[in-house]
């Protein structure tokens, strides 16, 4: 394994584990806060990614798309949290998996109803869609580098946000401690809808910067959710920190297991057996990471809850 | 607002806390309609839902040893379908290697599910809350990539088994109707059974300990060994359900360990009624039947299955049995 | 008490709503059990809609009977489906059975069909298993057997002069299958041979490898969305500047095309059907198609066609009378339909002794991107596992 190979596969893994980041980030912030133990996360990202990649389809444009999607998504979040989730911070976490559970089972069907069961396929953004040369060498797909761009992004705009503004302080206090963060004066009501949209929002953008590099499909949030779930375990839950350290953690264990256990066990079990056990490693270290970080730090790494 | 953070339900019998009866009035005219299904069946010339029912009841056995842990134990396990699927599998591999007998593959079933889910309440029981969830999908879910990779039992295609196990005793267990009964039987037994855990003092601690746990380990109850007890039973009970189910369908496959299905297992007894005797029995006939009806109709059957999910949540929050309870009170 | 009743008085309403659909006589039901959601859906989709498409052009009949034609989505779930097909077979009490794309779900189907005494007609599913060891009087395959669109890509590329050969097929037995198959014809170096998940849709690790390998052509074994995703995640590489790739048709079919666009032209890819073939029915198939569906068709509708047109003769040959097995079975065996690619006949294991041939990717005069028809590569080709099969009478 030459060192091109390894490069090329640490840019995939960081370019993974910042999607993840994305979808893990509005998840720890809800489940940490509201205590919301929300099965229909992977739902949003699911709706975020099919309206972008119509609005892109529609409008010509993939900037269009991706904004009018984000637009739209952080819609669909609000009404839901008014609708429904609002009545679900009161009841027993049983409760909420029944009810969010309910939720993506409507969603998965209810887009197939909308959109048909075939994948939508968006193409790149023009400018982005061939390979970009890094180094003499190492060419990477432009988009890709784009992605990561993005995520490391929205990950700097996230830690300003939270460290330094007031909304940011807010949350943290929520996270921390929700009874005084009330009696400080935070207006809960205005703060949870909040949440709930801009958890919608960043699905919605890893939905649709995702969709020109996979299929926008029906039932492609339950794979990644439970990943999030993974994720903002092994980083604390409430904790956005924590959730961009988890979820580089596991874009690394996760592409690094696709490329390095094939080739370990390759050559002991021929090409076709090290390709399936290769995958199969690959997600079990990811579990067995989860289980050694909750066995050596129960509250995950870097737990919010002082 | 008050701390709602624990995982555990919060309601109140109406009845005594520990009273749990098999309930004859319910029981008996449920047994007979059982019994009769096959004929009714016939009747109908409908043979094909006596497969059917057979499926409910080993789902309903299946949800009711999740029940166990989770509404009377209080143990919230999102993995439970490992147990199943391992089950399941145990005797898909012995048939696979020519250990076709019953009476041999369905206790190594119970026995294999119970020894793994020992392992894993070892481990996972250390743990509380959202953590104990989490950890005990964890486990389920390495079973299922540990399956998915083992090429040699089918891997992601799953396994087909070459026939039902065999029982001897002129049964023929390849017969639906036949096989049907088998089901029955073994369901109502482990159902008997479980009421009477439920009312045996280790039933009454389990409780109690869902109660309130400081209190029983105050009282010096050795807490966390009769939480790993009643774990590891659930978790046995659950690979017998898992090995008629791999007999019912004649097939097992990875995605019966997976987390979806776990989830699935968990809507049902919420669905039912967590607490509740019947609770897993009535979500596990609940959600088939919506899902077998709803099916036949329309493609997209999942929509109002999670639409009626939504209004259980919204209508009776603590299951559709507790519809009766309210009715029962003064 | 109430709620309970209630419940039981549900089933049994079911149970008697069921029982009516048992009980309509003179008509012939066909159970067509498809990939209708996930990255495999175009592919059910084309099967059906081809299969639909005939039972139109012989006004709702096959055999000169009613046809119902009852179409349930597999999932690509293996579980999922056998308890579909045992609703279609215990339930509603089908007469023929087809659709099935991928062929795990076929073997996971297979045996339960074959035990009903149920033909199973297949419309893309052929495998080797089925071919050989396990040839089934109950089986038969009216598109080609899983290796035989790769032995003849195989048997391009070595022609072609191409000395370092990438492959990647997904880790299932079909894909297993499709890459002996090339191996089995091409004479060159292999370099690289990569499997992928099912389900997977992002090739990043793959490509990278790819990269790595210094391979002059890749042949890729990826259906439907898969294809799609590879391709165009290979051309963003930009590796199409690096090595040529090939393809058995239905990665390079007009579903792909659509999806990808102009950066396919130049693939080739083998098959045993093209759109543009000149015999009146195929016209006819194309046209009527592409009225009726809006879009060019892929193989996979013009197999879902076939499939039809096969039942449609053999129901007609035994005058309508299916309860005698055998000469059902007799009638098939016969071949009595006109295949859409022409020759065509069956061989002892009830899969097809047809011709292969060559397509390219090309962007016609009104700068439609699309395949054309360039070259035979296979005449009566037989497939690899027939000497295999003892066919019990």
């Amino acid at each position: 394994m030459d060192a091109v190979l390894l490069l090329e596969q640490l840019l995939n893994s960081l370019q993974f584990g910042l999607m993840l980041f994305l979808l893990a980030a509005g998840l720890t912030l809800v489940f940490g806060i509201m205590n919301l133990i929300n099965l229909a996360h992977g739902s949003l990202y699911m709706v975020g990614a099919y309206l972008v990649a119509t609005l892109a389809n529609a409008s010509g444009s993939f900037w269009l798309g991706l904004a009018g999607g984000i637009a739209a998504t952080i819609v669909v979040g609000i009404v839901l949290e008014m609708t429904l989730i609002r009545r679900l911070y009161q009841r027993d976490h049983l409760t909420q998996v029944l009810a969010t559970f309910a939720l993506l089972l409507m969603a998965n069907d209810g887009v197939r109803m909308i959109w048909g069961s075939q994948p939508i396929n968006t193409p790149a953004p023009g400018g982005l869609a061939g390979p970009v040369e890094l180094l003499p060498g190492l060419s990477y797909p432009a988009y890709r580098l784009f992605i990561i761009a993005a995520g490391l992004l929205v990950a700097v705009m996230l830690y300003l946000l939270i460290t330094r503004t007031r909304i940011g302080m807010q949350v943290r206090a929520g996270a921390s401690n929700r009874e005084m963060a009330r009696a400080m004066g935070a207006n809960v009501r205005w703060l949870f809808t909040g949440l709930f949209a801009f958890g919608a929002a960043l699905c919605a953008l890893a939905g649709g910067l995702l969709g020109p590099l996979l299929a926008v499909q029906v039932g492609m949030g339950e794979s990644i959710l439970i990943l999030a779930f993974v994720v903002i375990v092994i980083g604390g839950i409430g904790s956005v920190r924590g959730a961009l350290v988890g979820a580089l953690l596991v874009g690394l264990v996760d592409t690094g297991g696709r490329t390095v256990v094939p080739w370990l066990f390759g050559a002991l079990m021929g090409p076709a057996a090290a390709s399936t056990v290769g995958p199969s490693v690959a997600s079990i270290l990811i579990y067995v990471l989860m289980a050694a970080v909750l066995f050596f730090k129960p509250q995950g790494l870097f737990p919010a809850h002082g | 607002m008050a701390e709602t953070g624990n995982a555990q339900p919060a309601y109140r019998h109406p009845r005594s806390l520990l009273e749990h009866s098999l309930q004859p009035f319910v029981a008996l005219p449920l047994l007979a309609l059982l019994v009769t299904l096959p004929w009714i069946t016939h009747a109908l010339d409908a043979d094909f839902y006596t497969s059917v029912a057979s499926r409910m009841l080993i789902l309903a056995l299946a949800a009711t040893s999740l029940n166990f842990i989770l509404g009377f134990g209080g143990m919230v396990s999102f993995g439970h379908a490992a147990f199943v699927g391992v089950g399941g599998y145990t005797v898909g591999i012995l048939m696979m290697n020519g250990l076709v007998s019953g009476w041999i593959a369905w206790p190594a079933a119970f026995v294999v599910a119970g020894l793994f889910a020992l392992m894993i309440g070892l481990v996972s029981l250390r743990t509380r809350g959202v953590y104990f969830i989490m950890i005990t999908l964890a486990f389920a879910q390495m079973l299922f990539y540990l399956m998915v990779s083992l090429q040699q039992y089918g891997g992601e295609d799953g396994l087909p088994l070459a026939s039902r196990s065999r029982l001897g005793l002129g049964l023929d267990l390849a017969r639906d109707t036949q096989f049907y009964y088998v089901v029955l039987v073994i369901c109502t037994l482990l159902f008997i059974a479980f009421t009477r855990v439920l009312n045996s003092r280790f039933g009454h601690v389990l409780q109690a300990i869902r109660e309130n746990e400081t209190r029983m380990m105050a009282l010096g109850f050795r807490v966390y060994h009769y939480k790993l007890l009643a774990f590891t039973l659930a978790g046995a009970v659950a690979g017998l359900a898992g090995a008629l189910l791999a007999n019912q369908s004649s097939f097992v496959s990875p995605a019966l360990l997976n987390w979806t299905e776990s989830g699935v297992m968990l809507v049902m007894v919420i669905l039912g009624g967590v607490g509740h005797v019947y609770g897993g029995f009535a979500g596990a006939v609940a959600y088939l039947l919506i899902e077998e009806i709803s099916s036949g109709r329309t493609m997209y059957w999942h929509f109002w299955l999670g639409a009626i999910l939504l209004a259980v949540v919204l209508l009776a929050p603590n299951g559709l049995l507790s519809l009766l309870r309210r009715k029962e009170r003064p | 008490m109430k709620f309970k009743n209630m419940r039981f008085v549900a089933a049994a309403a079911a149970l008697a709503c069921a029982a009516t659909t048992t009980l309509a006589a003179d008509q012939l039901k066909i159970g067509m059990l498809t990939t209708l959601s996930g990255p495999g859906a175009a592919l059910g989709i084309d099967i059906r809609d081809g299969f639909e498409l005939a039972v139109k052009h012989l006004d709702g009949k096959l055999g000169d009977v009613d046809a119902k034609v009852i179409v349930v989505d597999d999932q690509l779930n293996p579980d999922a489906a056998k308890q579909a097909a045992d609703r279609m077979l215990k339930r509603d009490k089908v007469d023929f059975m087809t659709g099935i794309v991928f062929s795990n779900i076929m073997l996971a189907v297979g045996q339960p069909v074959f035990n009903s005494e149920t033909f199973y007609i297949s419309a893309n599913s052929g495998p080797s298993q089925y071919a050989g060891e396990q040839c089934n009087p109950y089986f038969f395959s009216a598109s080609y057997q899983n290796d035989q669109l790769d032995e003849a890509a195989g048997q391009l590329v070595t022609d072609q002069g191409y000395k370092k050969l990438a492959l990647v097929a997904p880790n299932y037995p079909a894909g297993r299958d499709h890459l002996n198959g090339f191996k089995r014809f091409y004479k060159g170096d292999i370099v690289m041979e990569e499997y992928t998940q099912l389900k997977q849709l992002d090739y990043g690790a793959e490509l990278s490898k790819l990269r790595a390998s210094g391979a002059d052509a890749v042949y890729i074994f990826l259906p439907g969305g898969l294809g799609v995703n590879f391709i165009k995640q290979f051309s963003g590489a930009g590796l199409g500047d690096d090595m040529k790739l090939f393809a058995p048709g239905f990665s390079a079919d007009e579903d792909v095309i659509a999806a990808v666009g102009e950066s396919m032209v130049g693939i080739q890819n083998t098959s045993q059907w093209a759109h543009d073939m000149d015999s009146d029915l195929n016209r006819r198939f194309v046209a009527d198609f592409e009225k009726e569906y809006g879009r060019l068709p892929t193989m996979y509708a013009s197999q879902g066609y076939d499939a039809a047109l096969l039942i449609d003769g053999a129901v007609r040959k035994v005058g309508g009378d299916l309860a005698d097995k055998d000469a059902v079975r007799t009638a098939l065996e016969s071949a009595p339909f006109e295949a859409l690619q022409g020759n065509f006949k069956f061989d002892v294991n009830h899969y097809p002794i047809q011709d292969f041939h060559v397509r390219e990717v090309i962007k016609d005069d009104q700068g439609r991107v699309t395949n054309r028809l360039v070259g035979k590569v296979f005449e009566n080709h037989r497939d690899a596992y027939v000497e295999q099969c003892k066919m019990p009478s």
